[in-house]
């Protein structure tokens, strides 16, 4: 639904977004993580025509963006960074225009503002002014206008943003929600909301994209990723570390708390060990010294930790 | 055409929820009457047509034309809606002109809503109709070409009072270039060619001919161009903001 192709665009001398190139299929719901200032919200204003690209193709359904902008526009829902809007206007005055632009007039437009207000939860300030609403409820607003032609493509800038942690979890469910008909685009950089809402991830720093792929995959390429964690009562943490070093399968052992009486330790695989070899012999080796042990896990990577590890290479590199 | 209407609709709607429309309502009448009565002396004249109604027209609208035009881009730069809008499947040209149109309509009612004056003239004297016709289908025209020039200086900034301060200096220029007191001052140290070029700008002397109660095509076309180009560099402006 949504192709980007070599998606590129300068401020002058700046190099906002450099060569970014994917796609979006229906169902796919794609979280756009990185820093402030990576070219995400460039990447989505491109994206809804907003501003011409520099170089490269952006395709919605089968329109060109630049080439044919309002058929492009048609197919999309767009939520902008600020949430902004008409501050003249009643809740449902402003739903009505966004309709009417859109084309949809008469018993239509009336059954479309119905439908966003109860999605969005607005039904207690639908008569309200913008102007009184509340952070929550202007963001809600917004939301509602782009998803009142029951869009084929939702593109939204951090659209948890100023939420309070319920609303956050509502929006959360939503998109998830609309995720399973339409292709979604959403910033964020909240990754609990990439784990929790995304089917697939792109990292993007400094323009470029950094990374492609679902949250488990992105997950794996964490230096924690496939690490165990073993916590032991009533034994020396020395001998715990120096235990679990001499397993084969270890290539590095570290103290993760080592006061007693519970001492925690990291085990690092060799490359080479397969999965859940080496907790197996964690497991046989504390049997053996008969420790006790209270917890043994394995950890899947951190998503905050490849974030931090990808971005800030990069930032160095640069 | 329905697209237009939609963004016409809610700008007057923008006018109307608001007590500025009401406010400039009942500022745009006081003021031309006073002009009208105290300081052209409609009364005292005792001549049955318009003229001294008609006459302050082109200064009054300095300043209160640019009031109401002043917040068409800026308030949509302002409030980041101009995204939104942007972002619709609706051309730019469609929202230049919807909000354009709310615009000088609502001079037009403001204006219209003069109409006391005819009918006083008419009750004190004969006056030729065709002629305040004329001046109405002047005055309308001259709304419109300032109105154009402050949708472009709106659209240059964020900020209402810098769109309103531009829009009254360009306006300005375009009186004073075509005014005689000062193009008789003018004439001293420039050359006649210049000061001949730059009147052809003023909005005066097409002002005047409709006030003669003339609609000259030349003056129509004058005034459509005048309206033509701001709205036309409004546009290279918001493309411009975007790229």
């Amino acid at each position: 639904m949504i192709k980007v192709e070599n998606l590129s665009k300068t401020f002058g001398p700046k190099v906002a977004v450099d060569n970014v190139s994917f796609t979006v299929e229906r169902g796919e719901i794609l979280g756009f993580l990185g820093p402030n200032g990576a070219g995400k919200s460039t990447t989505m204003r491109m994206i809804t025509g907003y501003i011409p690209p520099t170089a490269g193709v952006v395709r919605i359904g089968d329109h060109d963006v630049t080439e044919n902008p309002i058929d492009a526009k048609r197919l999309i829902g767009y939520l902008p960074e600020s949430a902004p809007l008409y501050t003249d206007m009643t809740v449902e005055g402003f739903l009505g225009f966004c309709a009417e632009v859109r084309g949809i007039n008469g018993v239509e437009k009336g059954k479309a503002i119905d439908r966003a207000i109860e999605m969005c939860f607005l039904k207690q300030v639908r008569h309200q002014s913008v102007d009184t609403l509340s952070k929550g409820y202007r963001h809600r607003t917004c939301f509602a206008q782009s998803i009142i032609h029951d869009p084929d493509i939702l593109v939204m800038d951090e659209p948890t943003d100023g939420l309070d942690p319920n609303q956050k979890n509502e929006m959360r469910s939503l998109i998830r929600r609309m995720g399973q008909t339409k292709a979604i685009i959403f910033s964020t950089h909240i990754l609990e909301e990439v784990e929790s809402a995304c089917t697939r991830a792109i990292i993007i720093d400094q323009g470029k994209v950094v990374a492609n792929g679902t949250p488990s995959e992105l997950k794996s390429k964490s230096d924690l990723a496939n690490s165990y964690v073993v916590s032991v009562s009533e034994t020396d943490s020395s001998t715990v570390r120096d235990q679990l070093g001499t397993l084969i399968q270890a290539a590095k052992v570290t103290l993760v708390d080592d006061k007693a009486p519970n001492i925690t330790a990291r085990v690092f695989p060799k490359n080479e060990v397969t999965d859940g070899e080496l907790g197996q012999a964690i497991f046989d080796l504390a049997s053996k010294n008969s420790w006790k042990v209270s917890e043994i896990k394995k950890e899947e990577g951190r998503l905050d930790d490849v974030f931090s590890n990808i971005t800030f290479s990069e930032t160095e590199t640069n | 055409m329905s697209n237009i209407w939609t963004i016409t609709k809610r700008e007057l709607g923008g006018y109307f929820n608001s007590p500025v429309a009401y406010v400039f309502l009942v500022i745009f009448l006081l003021m031309t009457g006073l002009f009208t009565f105290l300081i052209g002396q409609f009364i005292e004249s005792e001549q049955a047509n318009l003229r001294s109604f008609f006459t302050w027209h082109p200064w009054l609208y300095l300043f209160l034309v640019p009031a109401v035009g002043m917040r068409l881009w800026s308030e949509e730069r302002r409030l980041g809606t101009m995204e939104l809008l942007l972002t619709m499947p609706i051309s730019l040209w469609h929202c230049i002109i919807g909000k354009f149109l709310a615009s000088w309509i609502f001079l037009t009612l403001a204006l219209i809503l003069t109409f006391p004056v005819w009918i006083t003239v008419n009750y004190l004297g004969d006056p030729d109709n065709s002629v305040v016709l004329a001046s109405y289908i002047g005055s309308f025209f001259l709304a419109g070409a300032y109105l154009s020039v402050t949708s472009m200086t709106s659209a240059f900034t964020r900020n209402q009072v810098i769109s309103f301060i531009l829009s009254v200096v360009i306006c300005l220029f375009l009186i004073l270039c075509g005014f005689p007191p000062v193009t008789d001052v003018v004439e001293t140290v420039a050359p006649r060619w210049i000061v001949e070029f730059t009147a052809a700008f003023s909005v005066m002397p097409n002002v005047e001919q409709f006030n003669n109660g003339q609609i000259d095509s030349r003056s129509v076309i004058y005034f459509l161009s005048v309206i033509g180009f701001p709205l036309f560099a409004t546009s290279v402006i918001i493309r411009g903001l975007r790229a």
